[in-house]
């Protein structure tokens, strides 16, 4: 294995500094993402939030990372989505005129429908349940929370790839992909960067993990 | 279950100093803001917020100094506003470290701003702030800007559900009347604002002086959020306490 660097994608919008803070202040190495040549070296990836799904996609596009994106994952490096960089690991979704994401893990992203929850964005600290283990979760407990913001949801088509749920709305069909893990692909749809300390147990865990389960 | 949530609000000079108004007026500083919100964040603050309230200085280089700091040292959400006049100051705020954008006065003038905002980064990251106070001549509310000097010429309700149509994510509704007196909050301004704002989160501000006041308010208007600065700011109390006040009353707060 080689040494830790974590590589942070500048998709040129969102908040890509409180996820350097967070990985700095664990200790990691870090490096800003912006083209193909910036992936090597690295050990992990992530994906940052906040933005619009079909802005973020054109600007990957753009900065032509897609596709270098996937490679890495075929590596079996750790990749991790936090939030709207979560979203972006299916295959469509609708937010700004349906179209494709990056495609790790087979699933849509649609907006709550309103008719089934309180208020949209689901925004605030809500707890997330985790439904198996994962060497990223040791040390964290089921049922603590989480700080989310997000207006659109990912729905899985495995529900194996849902490792954590967050309940919103109440009643029948309110659970909600929290958490999506595939092999060495991650996803947060909160912010671990801005959970305190339970997130950042979580975003060390990610940095400390080398992909497999 | 989604939480409540109890957001510390600071006020901030150019000085960079912080300070705690009454009615928007009478400024008393309270301290170093980077200081502060690292004691916040131990006492598990759900959220930060910080307004640039310098009246010479409405732009967000007052802001852009301390959201440097603050964000190296505080792992949870930041909002701040106060001076931001387009959609590029949004972006320049967020690109340094803020989770959302409080936008007020410009909403007035160039009400496109929100969804310019919404489209760029998502509905979640705008925060429409209003302030209010209660007008007796017409017996309603009326809304002001410029930090509270300017009387805008729609009402409350209209303007409420302007900005939810315009694709704000969190309603931030200030009451002058209460800002700074610890009497407590004004319920019947809280109860309009929520019923206005439909589905979109509410948070208030202005008038908490107890825990009482914040249960008041929590259990009478359904609001999602209650922000407090003269509560934290004087006196022996502080958000680890108020939760645990308040979960003695039912109301849920996130588990750590």
């Amino acid at each position: 294995m080689t040494d830790t660097l974590i590589g942070v994608i500048d998709m040129d919008m969102g908040n890509l500094r409180s996820v350097l803070n967070a990985v700095h202040s664990l200790g990691f190495d870090h490096k800003v993402v912006r083209a193909e040549a910036d992936i090597d070296g690295l050990s992990h990836l992530i994906l940052p939030g906040v933005g619009n799904y079909r802005t973020a996609m054109q600007h990957l596009e753009a900065q032509k990372l897609i596709e270098p994106i996937r490679a890495f994952a075929r590596t079996k490096r750790p990749v991790l989505g936090i939030c709207l960089g979560m979203q972006l690991l299916s295959f469509t979704g609708d937010e700004g005129g349906t179209g494709a994401g990056v495609s790790l893990i087979e699933g849509h992203v649609e907006r709550f429908d309103p008719m089934r929850v309180p208020t949209i964005p689901h925004v605030g600290w809500n707890e997330v349940r985790l439904t198996r283990k994962h060497p990223v979760l040791t040390k964290v407990k089921s049922g603590v929370d989480f700080y989310f913001v997000h207006s659109y949801h990912f729905r899985v088509d495995d529900p194996k790839d849902a490792l954590g749920l967050v309940e919103y709305g109440g009643g029948e069909h309110s659970d909600y992909v929290a958490i999506v893990a595939r092999d060495n692909v991650l996803g947060f749809q909160f912010h671990p960067e801005k959970s305190q300390n339970n997130g950042l147990k979580l975003l060390e865990n990610f940095c400390d993990w080398d992909g497999a389960c | 279950m989604l939480k409540k949530r109890i957001i510390p609000v600071q006020l901030l000079l150019a000085s960079g100093r912080l300070v705690k108004t009454l009615r928007f007026d009478s400024w008393r500083d309270v301290g170093d803001p980077v200081a502060s919100s690292r004691v916040y964040n131990a006492q598990l603050a759900d959220e930060l917020v910080f307004l640039n309230i310098d009246r010479e200085r409405r732009t967000i280089d007052v802001l852009l100094p301390l959201l440097e700091r603050v964000s190296e040292v505080c792992f949870m959400p930041l909002a701040l506003g106060g001076g931001i006049r387009s959609a590029r100051d949004a972006e320049v705020l967020i690109r340094h470290g803020a989770d959302k954008v409080i936008v007020n006065s410009e909403v007035y003038r160039t009400p496109e701003i929100v969804s310019e905002i919404a489209r760029t980064f998502g509905n979640q990251a705008v925060i429409v702030s209003i302030d209010a106070r209660w007008d007796e001549a017409s017996l309603s509310y009326v809304v002001s800007s410029n930090c509270g000097r300017t009387t805008e010429p729609i009402s409350l309700r209209k303007h409420v559900a302007r900005a939810v149509e315009l694709g704000a994510g969190e309603i931030f509704i200030n009451s002058i009347d209460r800002d700074g007196t610890m009497t407590g909050y004004d319920g019947a301004l809280i109860r309009e604002v929520v019923a206005a704002a439909g589905t979109v989160p509410v948070i208030a501000c202005g008038g908490a002086g107890t825990y009482e006041h914040m249960r008041d308010a929590f259990v009478e208007t359904g609001v999602n959020a209650l922000a407090c600065g003269s509560l934290f700011n004087f006196g022996d109390n502080n958000p680890i306490r108020a939760k645990a006040f308040l979960s003695n009353h039912g109301l849920s707060f996130k588990v750590v």
